[in-house]
């Protein structure tokens, strides 16, 4: 029998250990967001370089109106709200889905933050917030989207001599083409991803609520899910920006 | 969480709870402040760079704090946001391609 010395000195890289302290899951759901991120400023860069490409509106702020000449002020689109039609309230429906989706990114971390107190009641309440405020934003999203592909009258006169309302991909009254192609391409992407959430965040409703994390004895589910859907809020900051106030 | 080993978990989950409310308390100011400099403010160069700074603010904190991940090791932390730096040559390199060209 001989001892066993120290031949030499191990890394932290040398096996044995996790270098990221983290779990195979979550470490995978951080490099699949790492992923994700790079998809949305793919298209948010090609938002800038199609945006760059048109001119922009030179006149006086206030008499802007939409042509198919130039790029549109984004406020003077985003003006409408539910229940106020025709009333010109630039932004404040975006603002509102801007802060129903902040709120749900806060009442998902509440819900990792009773997982990590392995308290299931706490968990149920705060992940069925998340989804409502996940669902409140896909509902304001369709008839943000509705508005938009109906438009307003009396709509915009097109290259080819008709007037045209409302948007698809091929022609807009709001201004070139490219304009409705990146609003249903972004927004439709982003809200993919809310949609996705939702149903992620429903079946580990289920299984917080049938006691599966309770008994596996941790709700790191809870967390993995939690970092897709404040990943979803991130991207929404950026949009919300480069979209909607830019 | 991991941060307060000094702290009964009662405690520990007090100051939590109240480290949450403190980001989004500043995540929805500074998204009021956006709205409010949306109609205050011309629009031009000086206040689409003010935008963008807001806007990384509130990444930052999303990022750091509800993502957790200003309490991972730093080897996880640097594999995270060092190849988010390409980004910044691919939005200087097609922003500028973009003024080249005019689609008429």
């Amino acid at each position: 029998m001989s001892t066993v010395t120290v031949s030499k000195k191990r890394s932290t890289w040398d096996g044995g250990v996790s270098p990221l302290n983290v779990s195979y899951g979550k470490m995978m759901m951080w490099f699949f967001l790492l992923s994700d991120a790079f998809t949305f400023s793919g298209l948010l860069v090609t938002y800038g370089l199609l945006r760059y490409t048109h001119p922009a509106y030179e006149g006086d702020h206030s008499k802007f109106t939409f042509s198919t000449e130039y790029w549109p002020i984004p406020e003077k689109v985003y003006a409408a709200v539910p229940f106020f039609e025709g009333v010109h309230l630039p932004l404040v429906f975006v603002g509102i889905m801007t802060f129903i989706l902040i709120l749900s990114s806060v009442t998902m971390v509440l819900a990792v933050e009773a997982g990590h107190r392995m308290d299931q009641k706490d968990v149920e309440k705060w992940m069925l917030w998340t989804i409502l405020g996940g669902i409140a934003f896909l509902s304001c999203q369709a008839w943000e989207w509705s508005h938009f592909i109906h438009g307003e009258p009396p709509g915009t006169l097109m290259p080819d001599g008709t007037m045209f309302m409302g948007a698809n991909l091929i022609q807009n009254q709001y201004g070139p083409p490219a304009f409705a192609d990146l609003f249903f391409f972004i927004t439709g992407f982003h809200g993919f991803h809310v949609f996705s959430g939702v149903l992620l965040n429903i079946i580990i409703f289920y299984q917080v609520a049938t006691g599966v994390m309770q008994r596996r004895g941790h709700y790191e589910m809870v967390e993995k899910v939690g970092l897709y859907w404040h990943f979803v809020d991130l991207v929404w900051v950026f949009v919300f920006t480069f979209f909607y106030l830019i | 969480m991991a941060h307060s080993d000094n702290l009964t978990p009662e405690e520990a989950h007090k100051a939590t709870v109240k480290r949450i409310w403190t980001v989004t308390g500043i995540l929805a100011s500074v998204t009021a402040l956006e709205f409010a400099l949306a109609f205050l403010m011309t629009p031009g160069m000086a206040r689409n760079m003010i935008f963008v700074i807001m806007t990384f603010i509130k990444a930052f904190y999303i990022v750091a704090e509800f993502m957790h991940l200003r309490h991972e090791v730093k080897a996880l932390i640097w594999s995270i946001i060092l190849p988010c730096a390409f980004l910044v040559w691919l939005v200087i390199a097609l922003l500028t391609e973009g003024s080249f060209i005019f689609l008429k």
